[in-house]
């Protein structure tokens, strides 16, 4: 089954190009992306007039990038493509045999691309999926510790296909060095993985580095490492190249610590700071999984991103997707996609109708806009609301809609709503409770941990078994916004609650921690 | 002495490959090897052999003792 908003690969062999645009369209108008719903013609979705607190060129370039832009995942899609095997550092929550969980890169075992398959399976996707803007090349190892390849795919790829995106996920070791060939590609996004700015913290998460011909250890090489990441992204700054911070939040060696991270690199220009959890566990055979290392609950993670959010931007819905992932994110795609069917394809790039998708979801994202100030007053009669603040998971397959079965989600949206409005804080991934029709109950139990601080959870769907196991939890299960806006229904469903509340129905309880799953996020 | 690629811990990353002084690391069937011909173990470029600072994987480039230590000349 393919996902609703676009045509599959092998629609598009059947129909052909005018065809395949006619049906985007109607697609397009049938569900209306974020834009107004049937029945009020409100807004759901984040604004298109920028963050507050974002400068407006910066907002420019990311409005279209779904790995920045809260609003423009929805919308746009990125993908990843593994022309980069080599590294030049050694993190303790990675094994390079294998898929690595952190720092959304697969290990070197999934297929590797040579520049110039990439080049090809990148114009194929961008054929197929006008929502395809982003590029990025994250790995298996290191982009820069694998300069050649790295640039060599850029550059077939900014030759035929200049609309999109390019960026790149670094350690920021050899970052200094290719700052200038970065500018050169008008490369506008690197991402630099910094879990730490002093080496006495550092030693604790790299065991060695490979720098100048020499294989350093200890502090000496967290020194080295955190001197060039800074000296790189000052660099960066310089030449007005946005940089995104990746952290990996690691419960006892860089919890506290990265606060002042988060100091050190907004002083330096970063415009977006992501820290995702640590994701361990013995099978992955990496340092941290062998020795027992936790990583942070759903709570930990959320008070530490509020710890920072006042600093600078928080990037909550990264999904530490795999770097050969396709797709909006949260969903991949990429076994259409494998090197023997691009070897197959003849592929035309085909920028008209990505033209035309594009400017389509512009005016829609436009006209947004003026329904979400419309919301915010509609709030604003609640007064304080008596202070109360709720969580909510969201069964959702993308659009800003409620419109996932609960027992098909593989993930849930998490919405944070009080007096002041709805936003979203995150996303919790389950492994799917319903397979093949019945439901299973220890992965229900599995999702009940995973969504265990929330009041409530939105579904298009639910069986009455699971129903009734979720209020027994303390979780009240909602089907009646099927297929409606989250953000809306998140606000309508607070003043209800808030109503009833004061009518003395219900009793407002906070509720407690949850889990956050471990394992590498290959959507199904 | 040269040193040499243990086939079956090699992750094919590649890291080795370039850093080699004397080009004798290349690819084969998804791994690396190393050709005991060219391989100086790094005697006369650097202090430490690279193969083995820049390889992820512990002792998977190791001194072959099938060929006699290299002598610089
Ligand atoms: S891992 Fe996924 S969500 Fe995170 S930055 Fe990369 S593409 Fe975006
Ligand atoms: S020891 Fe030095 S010369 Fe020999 S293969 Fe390794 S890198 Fe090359
Ligand atoms: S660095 Fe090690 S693992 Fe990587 S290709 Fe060379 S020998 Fe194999």
């Amino acid at each position: 089954m393919q996902p609703s908003s676009y045509v599959g690969i092998e629609q598009i062999q059947r129909t052909g190009q005018a065809q395949q645009l006619d049906r985007l369209l109607n697609e397009i108008a049938e569900h209306k992306g974020c834009g107004t719903s049937s029945d009020g013609g409100k807004a759901s979705c984040g604004s298109s007039d920028g963050p507050a607190d974002m400068a407006p060129e910066v907002w420019e370039k990311v409005k279209n990038h779904p790995c920045y832009s809260e609003e423009a995942h929805h919308h746009y899609a990125r993908m990843h493509v593994a022309v980069a095997p080599a590294c030049n550092i050694q993190c303790n929550y990675c094994n390079r045999k294998y898929d690595c969980a952190n720092e959304s890169r697969p290990g070197v075992v999934s297929e590797k691309l040579t520049p110039e398959q990439a080049a090809k399976k990148v114009l194929a996707v961008a054929s197929t999926i006008p929502q395809m803007t982003v590029l990025g090349i994250a790995g298996p190892g290191d982009p820069l510790a694998n300069p050649d390849k790295t640039f060599k795919t850029f550059e077939l790829i900014s030759k035929t296909a200049p609309d999109i995106k390019l960026c790149l996920s670094t350690n920021g070791l050899a970052l200094p060095d290719h700052v200038d060939t970065i500018a050169n590609f008008n490369v506008d996004h690197v991402t630099i993985t910094v879990n730490m700015v002093d080496p006495e913290v550092g030693q604790h998460i790299y065991p060695w580095i490979y720098y100048k011909k020499k294989r350093w250890t200890g502090i000496d090489a967290a020194k080295i490492l955190t001197e060039r990441q800074m000296q790189g992204l000052e660099m960066l700054t310089a030449r007005g190249i946005l940089s995104k911070i990746n952290s990996v939040m690691i419960p006892g060696i860089n919890d506290q610590h990265l606060v002042e991270v988060n100091r050190a690199v907004k002083s330096r220009g970063a415009f977006l700071h992501n820290i995702m959890p640590l994701i361990s566990a013995p099978e992955h055979g990496t340092v941290f999984g062998l020795n027992g290392q936790r990583g942070p609950t759903a709570q930990e993670l959320k008070a530490l991103q509020d710890a920072c959010e006042g600093e600078m931007n928080m990037m909550r819905h990264c999904r530490q997707c795999r770097a050969d992932a396709v797709g909006l994110l949260g969903e991949d795609r990429s076994a259409e996609f494998t090197t023997d069917k691009i070897d197959a394809m003849e592929v035309v790039y085909d920028a008209d109708t990505r033209k035309a998708y594009q400017e389509l979801v512009e005016q829609e994202r436009q006209a947004t806009v003026a329904a979400k100030e419309a919301e915010k007053s509609e709030l604003a009669k609640l007064a304080d609301a008596e202070g109360i603040s709720l969580l909510i998971a969201v069964a959702t397959k993308g659009q800003g809609k409620v419109n996932e079965h609960f027992g098909h989600a593989s993930e849930f949206q998490i919405y944070e709503v009080d007096a002041k409005g709805s936003k979203f804080v995150g996303h919790r991934r389950v492994d799917l409770y319903c397979q093949g029709g019945y439901g299973e109950e220890d992965s229900l139990e599995t999702v009940i941990r995973a969504i265990n601080d929330c009041h409530a959870v939105f579904v298009a769907k639910i069986g009455g078994c699971p129903k009734d196991d979720l209020k027994k939890a303390g979780i009240d299960p909602v089907d009646k916004y099927a297929h409606q806006h989250i953000e809306q229904s998140v606000i309508a469903y607070f003043m209800d609650y808030v109503g009833r509340v004061r009518a003395g129905e219900i009793t407002h309880q906070s509720r407690g921690d949850a889990d956050i799953r471990q394992g590498a996020f290959i959507a199904a | 002495m040269a040193y040499k690629i243990v086939a079956s811990q090699c992750t094919g990353c590649s890291a080795c490959e370039p850093e080699c002084p004397n080009q004798a690391i290349f690819e084969k069937n998804g791994v690396f090897v190393i050709d005991p011909k060219k391989c100086t173990e790094c005697i006369g470029y650097f202090d430490d052999a690279q193969c083995v600072a820049a390889c992820p994987v512990d002792k998977t480039c190791i001194i072959d003792t099938g060929y006699p230590r290299y002598q610089a000349a």
